[in-house]
């Protein structure tokens, strides 16, 4: 059972830093200006670097020989356990950057306190994590604080976007049995600790914004058990099809 | 253990960090692995066996397994065929590890090298003024907090009007 629930939380934050990081790659080539291009490039190699690192460590504790490429390309949607925002689909730059911000803000109090982890492994991924995580959210912050306070345009897509992906955030405090049972062993924080931090960040990010702060809402996707939105599918039909089509293929 | 043997392990590990010093980073050539501060340790034992410790900068640092087939190369070239090249991620590495040769080179290279001590994480928008690296005003703005490369951010100087890296403080 602990090993499991250890594999588990493992694939959880490996898959959200691996999906996130493969929706960033969609906008390469395609991002309003040449910085931002580079700008979401980087951001998506330091998480799929995570997702590396991460991935590699669960397929290890699940003790059954899959690598990091087994659990990346030949899993299907139900076995991912990434979180619902992170696979929320790139839309304009705007939205992109708000589902950045609030994931960003997440990542920061999660990997500065996992950094403290009785597993000493994962503190040490944490603790490189958290580094760059830094620079992220000053990234999608700023970026932030420059749309929303920008023009009449920028502010109405924006908040359009914060108004539809806000209502993904309740599950990045939820804890479930294994989110518990990883707190109890000193491996995981409590996630609701992590939640009252977080919140004033974001109220802080969002008043420099002029953005209005959406009601919290009930949710119904649990990605991290394997429950999620419809552009999951799309996103893995993508990134699978080469190991999928030619099982093996190698650079 | 004798006297004799400490110093030949010691002497080891001195012709190993010279032979370190002859590879250079592939991104910022310039640089050498140990000014940069990514080889952690290199230990010889009595009996021969010797270890060299490598971090990566960025947990995706593309350089690193480029970094780690340069090593080995250099050690089978001073006659270390047995060496043991170890990739460790704690404690993680920090920008505050290049060397002040290390800086002066990024200078020269045109790079603006990090500030030492990393800042606050919440202070976002406050950052301290970075000079250039051409005419050292520090009336520089950034363009871009990311690079050609995940260690580099993007700055003008106002001053001589030229485009420059600045290698990011971590």
């Amino acid at each position: 059972m602990t090993a499991a629930a250890h594999f588990d939380y493992l694939l959880r934050l490996g898959d959200t830093s691996l999906i996130l990081g493969q929706r960033l790659a969609e906008w390469v080539g395609h991002a309003p200006a040449l910085e931002e291009d580079l700008g979401l490039a980087n951001v998506s190699l330091d998480l799929l670097g995570q997702a590396r690192l991460l991935l590699t460590y669960a397929g290890e504790i699940e003790g059954k020989g899959r690598t990091e490429d087994d659990l990346a390309y030949l899993r299907d949607g139900p076995e991912f356990r990434n979180l619902a925002l992170v696979e929320q689909p790139n839309g304009d730059f705007g939205r992109t950057i708000v589902r950045q911000c609030l994931l960003d803000g997440f990542q920061l109090e999660l990997y500065g306190a996992l950094s403290g982890s009785a597993d000493t492994r994962l503190a040490e991924i944490a603790a490189k994590a958290l580094k760059e995580t830094r620079y992220h959210f000053r990234y999608s912050a700023g970026w932030l604080v420059r749309l929303g306070d920008g023009t009449d345009e920028s502010h109405r897509r924006v908040q359009r976007a914060l108004d539809e992906l806000w209502r993904y955030t309740d599950e990045l405090f939820t804890a479930d049995a294994v989110d518990k049972e990883m707190a109890s062993q000193g491996i995981a924080p409590v996630l609701a600790d992590l939640r009252p931090k977080w919140s004033r960040q974001m109220d802080d990010v969002l008043a420099q914004a002029t953005l209005k702060r959406p009601a919290d809402a009930s949710f119904k996707w649990h990605g991290k058990r394997g429950e999620h939105t419809e552009p999951l599918g799309y996103l893995l039909a993508e990134m699978q099809f080469l190991q999928r089509t030619y099982p093996g293929a190698r650079w | 253990m004798s006297a004799g043997l400490a110093t030949s392990t010691r002497s080891i590990e001195r012709e190993i960090w010279g032979l370190l010093e002859r590879v250079p980073d592939p991104e910022i050539p310039v640089l050498n692995i140990v000014d940069l501060g990514i080889v952690r340790g290199v230990h010889a034992d009595p009996a021969g066996q010797v270890e060299v410790q490598i971090t990566p900068t960025y947990s995706a640092c593309p350089a690193t397994e480029v970094i780690r087939a340069s090593v080995r190369q250099a050690l089978d070239r001073g006659g270390f065929h047995e060496a043991i090249v170890r990739e460790a991620l704690s404690p993680a590495w920090t920008s505050d590890w290049i060397t002040d040769r290390g800086r002066e080179k990024l200078r020269q290279f045109g790079i603006a090298p990090p500030e030492k001590g990393v800042g606050n994480v919440r202070q976002l928008f406050s950052t301290r003024p970075v000079a250039c690296p051409r005419c050292n005003s520090t009336t520089t703005e950034r363009i871009s907090e990311f690079g050609s490369t995940p260690c580099k951010a993007h700055y003008r100087c106002q001053a001589c009007l030229e485009p420059f890296d600045h290698f990011k403080c971590l």
